[in-house]
């Protein structure tokens, strides 16, 4: 119930409302909960209504921590683990 | 697609998986229980267990607002709905929940009931804008993600002074279940769940933040880390969860850092503040009573609370006594310690609420785990 869904915002319309893409698909939810929304940023989508705005960098940060959290080489280890 | 493909990476989840193994202590437990539904459902469904050591194990925890809603409270939206009067609108996972004697939503449906599936609840207040001769009722549910969109919408109807919408609401919080789960000191032990650290909500931390579980953390001593829902997210908070144990540390931390602030979000809080109030107890599921545990409609909006407007009474209903699904929400029981399970009760006839929405526990063990069970689960007769 808690699924939300990074979508682009692609047109700001009146009313607090966008128009938003996701894997091609185009639907016109509400932004009324994030503030200054602009064209091109990634908001979650959630039950028609704009949660939050996703950082991009904050997400390319964690995609580094990520990378540093992994051993290389180990992938082919952790698969036999059990 | 972005902000979800990249971290679904299956190359940098076993080297993650691989760290965690070379971290964590071969003399030591490491139980960690994951709030969420959602997170639930990612972990079934990606086989991240199967990823673990032997001595890291996940517990399913209560977090999907469909599991936990009592049987009572779908009898009350049924009568509701068999109002001539009444068209019942809700998500189409509710629609499913067995009710009492053998019903649900869905059979109310077919009985015929008006009831019609929304993804939006601003799907409802444009149906009882266009059909003023309906009373439109929207059967409110979720957690606090899903609420501050409940609010705004009956502030869009009040201002569009529409007299025939009204919120049976079911909105829920999640501190208060997380210290129901932990708070387990006047219990026999055999009913004590065994839990070293919490995975923290993906969703409902973008709207309360992460300050909220600093007063469990503090309190109860196990670490919580805040988790995106997908795969590599899991399991970097896992790594998280991991490496404040060996440092004997029970601390908040942030792992879903591109979407989740310590504060949150603080249009939606005052939304939420400004329609609704909270209520002295709410029953749940599994969870029994629990006090300011859920939320009703403010005495200001009090004219669109559908349980004020239509004078519902509560009466008090039974799970069926052979559903393990109050024990699964615990995290006491696992989907197939439950006799019902893959025996009378599957995703397409379910028993228990555990076996209807997506990430309910039983659910995701039927659709992806059940696999990995030593004694494979029969299919429904």
């Amino acid at each position: 119930m808690c699924l939300a869904i990074p979508v682009r915002v692609e047109a700001l319309l009146p009313d607090q409302m966008a128009r938003v893409t996701l894997g091609g698909v185009s639907k016109r939810v509400s932004i009324a909960l994030v503030e200054d929304v602009c064209v091109g940023d990634y908001v979650l989508l959630h039950v028609g209504y704009a949660l939050t705005r996703l950082d991009p960098a904050e997400a390319e940060l964690t995609l580094a921590m990520m990378h540093q959290a992994a051993v290389p080489g180990m992938s082919a280890m952790a698969g036999a683990i059990r | 697609m972005k902000y979800i493909d990249e971290y679904r990476d299956g190359t940098l989840a076993l080297s993650i998986a691989a760290t965690i193994a070379a971290e964590a202590a071969i003399d030591r437990r490491y139980r960690f229980m994951e709030f969420c539904g959602g997170h639930t459902h990612a972990i079934s469904r990606y086989g991240l267990e199967d990823l673990l050591p032997a001595n890291v194990t996940m517990v399913h925890g209560p977090g999907c607002p469909v599991c936990v809603l009592p049987v009572g409270r779908i009898d009350d939206a049924i009568r509701l709905a068999m109002r001539p009067e009444v068209t019942l609108c809700t998500y189409a996972d509710l629609l499913r929940v067995p009710a009492s004697g053998g019903t649900s939503l869905l059979k109310a449906k077919a009985a015929g009931a008006d009831i019609r599936m929304i993804t939006s609840p601003l799907d409802a207040v444009l149906m009882a804008e266009a059909e003023p001769a309906r009373e439109v009722v929207f059967l409110a549910i979720g957690f606090e993600t899903t609420t501050p969109s409940t609010a705004l919408s009956i502030d869009l109807a009040h201002k569009k002074r529409l007299g025939n919408f009204s919120v049976f609401c079911n909105h829920v919080l999640t501190p208060p279940a997380i210290r129901a789960i932990l708070d387990t000191a006047h219990l026999p032990p055999d009913e004590r769940v065994q839990i070293d650290g919490f995975i923290g909500p993906a969703h409902v931390s973008t709207v309360i933040g992460t300050e909220p579980y600093r007063a469990l953390c503090a309190q109860f001593a196990k670490p919580v880390v805040v988790a995106g829902f997908e795969p590599l997210d899991v399991l970097q908070a896992i790594l998280m969860l991991v490496r404040q144990m060996n440092a004997g540390h029970y601390r908040v931390e942030n792992q879903y850092i591109r979407a989740v602030t310590a504060t949150g979000n603080r249009l939606a809080q005052s939304a939420m503040a400004e329609v609704f109030a909270m209520r002295d107890t709410f029953e749940w599921r599994g969870l029994g009573q629990l006090p300011h545990s859920a939320l009703r409609l403010s005495d200001a909006f009090a004219a669109f609370d559908a349980e004020r407007r239509f004078c519902v009474v509560p009466v008090a209903a039974a799970d069926n006594p052979a559903c393990e699904c109050a024990d699964v929400l615990r995290g006491l029981k696992k989907p197939a310690d439950c006799k019902l399970f893959g025996t009378t009760c599957s995703p397409e006839a379910p028993m228990g609420s555990c076996m209807v929405s997506p990430e309910g526990a039983c659910a995701a063990h039927w659709t992806y785990g059940r696999f990995r069970d030593r004694i494979p689960a029969r299919a429904a007769a």
